[in-house]
């Protein structure tokens, strides 16, 4: 057993952990943060993806002990200061970009991921770097729309409706 | 008004941020227990001894539960009281749950589970529907036979007549959040659950009668699933009952959620098919005679089987008239996990297979598949009926798939196919359009009735609650707006509560797509009687009750106008009752399935899609290219929600006739127990080119605002992605292409090369 202290969404969290401890583990029970959802227990569906140190990391991925001292950042961190939805989170809710929700934090982290590395996609593009975010509901169609929409694009000649 | 509006889903804000709780997220008392079950290593066998020492001394380990233990009837199933919670003796099927253990996480019950020394004597398995024929596996002792009119004359006299087969796979529902469940003792032997499930009332049942107590002894809640697709409708009740009988053993709070690998395993899937067909038309081009024989692979034990397999038979026709029809369906069971409802519930199977006659049909004739459908549409003038003798009323697919096919240039770009195919010797191009003309009701009549409560409290606030359950589809949303709209108050005044059958009783599962018609109406038969009560309170001074009117967030009788708030205010004081109870039952529907004959659908749902598609002979590898949808919701109730259904209904139609692709072993073993080796459509999977539309026009029944489900029914579009890539397999030489589904690259390959051979 190893102690870790992190920062998770600016607040210090420290925790005593196995070894084997995955970090969404650590951020679900040792911090509290439920918003990171466990899909499909080994990295591929991307619903518990989270930020280590600005990176988009799947956290059923990484070990607990890995993310010693980093800076994580969960769904929860996302809001604006005062509460307030920021502009991914606020695109995803007015372009539908969800139905059951379990796979929108992912999609929320990994879209913020994107656009800070390339903040005017192409569709291409985003399609592209959503590949490893699973949605079972969507179509993904509205994803997409809310991405770009979300990057200061245009979306009323994306199809549908 | 609400009514009508592209609102957003109630729980985005908290699905955005995270906050939407679902049962893994629920806080729970430090003592709170984990389970795992330990799962059978063989398809088939008796269980000659099981040492489960290294089980109950493993780290962690509080109670290990075996078939002997449990308190009450060893029994998950929605019906037929065929599948013991735990294996008594004999195993079924590769992962059968045979003990369970308590342990104080997670991780330490699954670890634990694996120490266990389980000897099973292996049985021949029955694991294919060719094993299961050999030995006339049957549910029901054999097949069942439903026929209209005399098909071997007729037959007999047709001028062209083809035959054929279609291979058709399962799906794995795939939900993003995993099947889960926690079970809280209560004082007096009562058992509260909070569970990811469509179906909160049957775990009510069956829970009670694994504790052998009365149903009022146990209370089920379900606020929130992380998808369903029919995948929850009976497939949580194993966890549930776990859950209640391991809270029941040990007094305290038990939780269990399977690893996503165990989940794939363990739980059924969509029944995967086999459709041998024999159709016949005359000179015109007409059906005279189709023939089906639908082989059903149930698994081990019967689940939804026989209602999942009638509803295919009652869509062997989809869209088309077919005088002389005889439909046989075979039930078989095997050595596999038994496969369950999952969104279209057979009707996919089913409709799959005349779809395959109609463009196997039309390659024979030599005619434009799209016309040769048209021809055989049910008329719209004067109702045809279908093979179970319900008339076709409201009929609108002929203006429908003509609007389709003219706004999306069907003609034009079938043409324009063609040229490219004869210049493309690798890629070739292919497109499809396929009609959906499904069927709305449960087919067991009683199922078509729902409860709810609506109480607005004295500050004008109000709560909705009813049977139904939320699975991503909108349905809270969707009621929520028809109450808002009723009341004439704004949304924010509506709280949406959750499922609980301590509130609404005696409710059927949210399936069939029956969410939204059936709770809509229970909730508006609600919010009337408390409208009433109130407007007969202020209707005074030569007012009639039915007069006073609710809208704009006020209340006006005569002269008198009242905030809502303040009407409540006031009816409260004057002890007048703001709580009611609403209940629905979906009328004209009657059904005999021993027959085959009745009037089963209180309506039907129609919607078309063209599809088109590139594939590479020479590796299979396709794409779908663009993808054209004019869908019928009726009047809608919320268009975003329901554009949203048909997008993700047609994505998801189309992965399963695709790319998902179950694969056992010869020894019943599931492959494909994971994301990396099934492969459901991922985001750069989507058409590039996406156009949803949704027809104009209303419900011809009176349902809720006279809209139409929509649950399903887009499903079904993704056939014509299965279609297109026969039709691009077609380009490779004269023959049929015989594909069948999931028409994976490997499958496109094998299909052109025979096509391209016989050139």
């Amino acid at each position: 057993m190893t102690n870790v202290t992190m920062t998770i969404n600016g607040r210090s969290v420290s925790g005593t952990v196995e070894g084997r401890t995955l970090l969404s583990t650590f951020i679900r029970e040792t911090a509290g943060a439920t918003g990171t959802h466990v899909g499909c227990d080994t990295a591929q569906c991307g619903a518990c993806t989270v930020h280590v140190n600005g990176a988009s990391v799947k956290s059923c991925n990484m070990f607990a002990m890995e993310a010693d001292g980093a800076d994580v950042t969960t769904i929860e961190g996302m809001a604006n200061a005062d509460g307030s939805l920021g502009t991914i989170q606020q695109a995803f809710q007015d372009h539908h970009g969800l139905q059951c929700g379990f796979c929108t934090p992912g999609m929320v982290m990994t879209a913020a991921a994107l656009l800070k590395e390339n903040p005017t996609p192409t569709e291409g593009e985003v399609r592209e770097y959503l590949s490893g975010n699973l949605c079972r509901c969507t179509g993904y169609h509205n994803i997409v729309k809310a991405i770009m929409a979300a990057s200061g694009q245009d979306v009323s000649s994306i199809a549908a409706e | 008004m609400s009514m009508g509006k592209p609102l957003p889903h109630d729980s985005a804000p908290m699905h955005v941020t995270g906050a939407a709780r679902y049962i893994d997220d629920i806080p729970v008392p430090a003592d709170c227990l984990h389970l795992a079950f330990g799962l059978s290593h063989v398809a088939r066998g008796v269980i000659s001894s099981m040492d489960l020492t290294a089980v109950r001394t493993a780290p962690g380990v509080v109670r290990v539960i075996t078939a002997a233990d449990l308190p009450g009837v060893n029994d998950i199933s929605s019906a037929a009281h065929d599948e013991p919670l735990l294996a008594p003796g004999e195993v079924h099927y590769h992962g059968q749950p045979i003990f369970l253990v308590v342990a104080t996480s997670h991780r330490l019950a699954r670890e634990a589970a694996a120490k266990a020394e389980v000897v099973i004597d292996p049985k021949p398995a029955i694991l294919t529907i060719d094993d299961a024929v050999a030995v006339r596996s049957y549910f029901e002792g054999g097949p069942l036979t439903w026929k209209r009119g005399d098909v071997d004359p007729a037959m007999a006299k047709a001028d062209t007549i083809i035959e054929g087969k279609i291979e058709i796979g399962g799906q794995e529902h795939f939900y993003l959040e995993g099947q889960i469940s926690l079970a809280s003792p209560q004082d007096n032997g009562d058992m509260v659950l909070a569970t990811s499930t469509q179906h909160p009332t049957e775990i009510q049942h069956k829970v009670a009668e694994a504790l052998g107590t009365p149903f009022h002894a146990v209370r089920v809640e379900t606020r929130r699933m992380g998808g369903g697709f029919g995948g929850k409708e009976s497939q949580g009740n194993a966890l549930a009952i776990a859950c209640a009988v391991a809270a029941h053993l040990t007094g305290k709070p038990c939780k269990m959620r399977y690893d996503r690998d165990d989940d794939m395993i363990i739980t059924g899937k969509r029944h995967d098919f086999r459709i041998a067909y024999k159709a016949g038309v005359d000179a015109k081009g007409k059906l005279v005679a189709v023939e089906f024989d639908q082989y059903v692979r149930c698994g081990w034990s019967q689940d939804l089987s026989l209602p999942v397999a009638d509803r295919a038979m009652l869509h062997a026709d989809n869209a088309y008239f077919i005088p002389n029809i005889r439909i046989t369906s075979h039930r078989m069971k095997t050595n596999t996990c038994s496969a369950t409802a999952f969104r279209g519930f057979g009707g996919p199977q089913g409709m799959v297979g005349i779809e395959r006659v109609m463009d196997h049909m039309a390659h024979r004739l030599g005619m434009d598949p799209l016309e040769f459908r048209q021809a055989n549409f049910y008329k719209k003038s004067k109702p045809q009926e279908t093979p179970y003798g319900q008339p076709v009323k409201g009929f609108i697919l002929p203006d429908l798939v003509r609007q389709l096919a003219d706004t999306a240039n069907y003609k034009t770009r079938r043409d324009a196919i063609r040229t490219w195919n004869e210049k493309s010797p690798i890629l070739k191009k292919g497109i499809a359009l396929t009609p959906v003309k499904f069927g709305i009701s449960f087919t067991l009549t009683h199922l078509n009735q729902a409860g709810a409560l609506v109480n607005v409290y004295a500050d004008g606030s109000v709560t909705i609650n009813h049977g139904g359950t939320e699975m991503g589809q909108g349905l809270f949303q969707k009621v929520a707006q028809v109450a808002a709209g009723e009341f004439g108050i704004d949304m924010g005044r509506v709280r949406i509560t959750a499922t609980d059958t301590g509130k609404v009783p005696n409710t059927s599962a949210t399936a069939a797509s029956s969410g939204s018609d059936l709770n809509g109406m229970a909730v508006k038969n609600a919010v009337d009687q408390i409208k009433d009560r109130i407007a007969r309170f202020l209707a005074v001074d030569g007012v009639k009750p039915k007069d006073v009117l609710f809208a704009d967030g006020k209340v006006t009788a005569g002269n008198t106008v009242l905030s809502f708030e303040e009407a409540a205010k006031m009816a409260h004081e004057n002890r007048i009752s703001l709580s009611a109870t609403g209940f629905y039952a979906t009328p004209d529907i009657s059904w005999d399935r021993t027959i085959g004959k009745g009037h089963p659908f209180y309506y039907f749902a129609h919607g078309a899609a063209i599809t088109e598609v590139v594939i590479d002979t020479l590796t299979g590898e396709n794409k779908i290219l663009r993808v054209d949808i004019l869908h019928d919701v009726g009047q809608s109730l919320n268009p975003a929600v329901d554009v949203g259904q048909i997008e993700g209904g047609f994505v998801q139609g189309a992965g399963w006739l695709t790319t998902e692709e179950l694969v056992w072993d010869d020894k019943g073993v599931l492959r494909t127990h994971a994301p990396s080796t099934y492969k459901i459509p991922a985001c750069s999977d989507r058409p590039d080119v996406f156009n949803v539309a949704l027809w104009n026009g209303e419900n011809h029944v009176p349902t809720i605002y006279r809209s139409k489900a929509v649950g399903e029914p887009p499903l079904m579009l993704g056939i014509s992605a299965l279609m297109a890539l026969s039709d691009a397999v077609g380009a490779c030489g004269e023959a049929y292409p015989n594909l069948s589904a999931p028409a994976t690259p490997e499958r496109v390959y094998m299909a052109a090369k025979k096509v391209g051979a016989k050139r």
